[in-house]
């Protein structure tokens, strides 16, 4: 096994600590949430445990979220990065609490739809035809973006708010609608 | 008069300025038409729906393209800017724009130059800016829902998706996340909480809650928070007082909804046609 392909298999076995105050954690500053949206797929696509948070008051450059990462892999990880042509701004290690995004989930059942919320980001959906029918809140200008590629499109064949969205609330919306795919497919 | 500041979800749209005139199911602006699905779109048809009724001047849209890479509400920024303190707005209203605390303080700055300082109403992008900046005191009204309630209770959270979640997103803790946003210095002078219940509130507490006709599904439907933001910016326009104006608009809305027979499918443009019928019925004209 190379040696690329070790730190991959370690990557992909450690699991998130429960606290993002870990100072076995690093973090990755990105000019803004476009870049963190890709640099976390493609990070995850590659079995790594990181995970978007807000950063730190410390962190003054880039944008309002940051990614965590074990700082063990960082050579691995910034050489991925760097091939992707998604260089951060900073690497610097966790040393003070972070913001943890939102978690919870609402969800109400209308009977033929369900709706997601995650944050301040609603996403509706019929459940036997699995069509996105309503998207709703947020603040940011992709919402009515993302809104308008989504509805009417399939759970199974929209686009994804991770791949055209590029902000806070787009992200939100990409949890709400991972959500709601994970509840239509039970 | 009244001018709203927003954004459309189009990258190519550049700056569109002037009138907003509703015609059927669509917003013309300086020639341009728009479709009504959600987002500053919807706001506006709802408030030139009630300046219609009324007999007023339409709201002045400044809006800009923007897909939230930020472009074109920092177009927005840098015309305001410049272009406020020689302006002659009663009313001001800012949506839909990408959060940005540096832009918002120079915006804040030039209203403070123009006289008389206008009546400013923030909701969504530019109410989270307003907040994180730690000036939402200088507002005369916000207009959060309950997500958003939550994320001005929250005097850490820097945007709803870092809401911390003790804070719960339930309704039924508004009126203690109304006297937690007050308490941090993180709401306008008045708050019309968008929900299940509408609630009106200022430091004081929450002192009218509307909570009929309720229909289930307008929250699944996008916009519907946008057109209230709508309707009390008219009537507020047309000379109502704040909290008369947010119970009215709160009643009308629901109406309109009511009268729309809403599912969770239902857009925004079939609630908005109805709130002519609602304004008329609310307002007893």
């Amino acid at each position: 096994m190379s040696f690329l392909g070790w730190l991959k298999n370690k990557a992909q076995s450690q699991k998130l600590p429960d606290s993002d105050k870990a100072f076995d954690r690093g973090l990755l500053v990105f000019e803004n949430t476009t870049e963190v949206i890709r640099a976390e797929k493609l990070l995850k696509a590659q079995g790594i445990a990181v995970k978007v948070m807000g950063p730190p008051p410390s962190v003054q450059s880039g944008c309002d979220m940051v990614i965590t990462f074990p700082m063990t892999d960082a050579l691995f990880i910034l050489r991925i990065l760097e091939k992707a042509k998604l260089s951060p701004l900073q690497t610097v290690p966790v040393d003070n609490p972070l913001l943890e995004p939102v978690g919870l989930f609402h969800i109400k059942d209308f009977g033929e739809h369900l709706m997601v919320r995650a944050a301040n980001m609603k996403i509706t959906a019929c459940k036997k035809t699995r069509r996105i029918v309503n998207v709703s809140g947020g603040g940011c200008p992709d919402v009515p973006y993302l809104a308008a590629l989504m509805v009417g499109k399939s759970l199974d064949d929209t686009p994804l708010p991770r791949d055209k969205g590029h902000t806070l609330c787009g992200y939100a919306l990409q949890l709400a609608f991972e959500e709601m795919v994970r509840i239509c497919s039970q | 008069m009244l001018a709203i500041v927003g954004t459309v979800p189009n990258p190519d749209a550049g700056l569109i300025l002037g009138e907003a005139l509703f015609r059927q199911d669509r917003l013309v602006v300086d020639g341009k038409t728009l479709a009504v699905n959600r987002g500053t779109p919807a706001l506006l048809g709802a408030a030139a729906a009630v300046c219609g009724v009324l007999t007023i001047p339409p709201p002045y849209a400044y809006l800009a393209g923007d897909i939230g890479l930020g472009q074109g509400s920092r177009s927005l920024y840098k015309l305001l800017t410049e272009n406020l303190p020689s302006s002659k707005i009663s009313v001001l209203v800012f949506h839909y724009l990408q959060p940005d605390v540096d832009w918002h303080n120079k915006v804040l700055f030039s209203i403070e130059e123009m006289a008389p300082r206008p009546f400013l109403i923030a909701d969504a992008g530019f109410m989270y800016a307003a907040k994180m900046s730690g000036q939402a005191p200088s507002y005369d009204l916000f207009t959060p829902d309950a997500g958003e309630l939550a994320f001005l209770a929250d005097e850490k959270a820097p945007h709803p998706f870092y809401t911390r979640g003790f804070i719960l997103h339930e309704e039924n803790c508004a009126p203690k996340h109304i006297n937690r946003a007050y308490t941090h210095e993180n709401a306008a002078k008045t708050l019309l909480v968008k929900g299940k219940t509408d609630f009106v509130a200022d430091r004081g507490g929450s002192f009218a809650s509307i909570d009929s006709p309720n229909e289930e599904a307008l929250e699944a439907i996008g916009g519907t928070g946008d057109t209230l933001t709508g309707i009390v910016s008219a009537l507020i326009h047309w000379g109502m007082e704040v909290k008369e104006a947010a119970v009215k608009a709160a009643k009308i809305n629901r109406l309109a909804g009511h009268y729309a027979c809403p599912r969770p499918d239902t857009q925004v443009i079939e609630i908005i046609e109805h709130i002519p019928k609602a304004a008329k019925e609310v307002l007893n004209l």
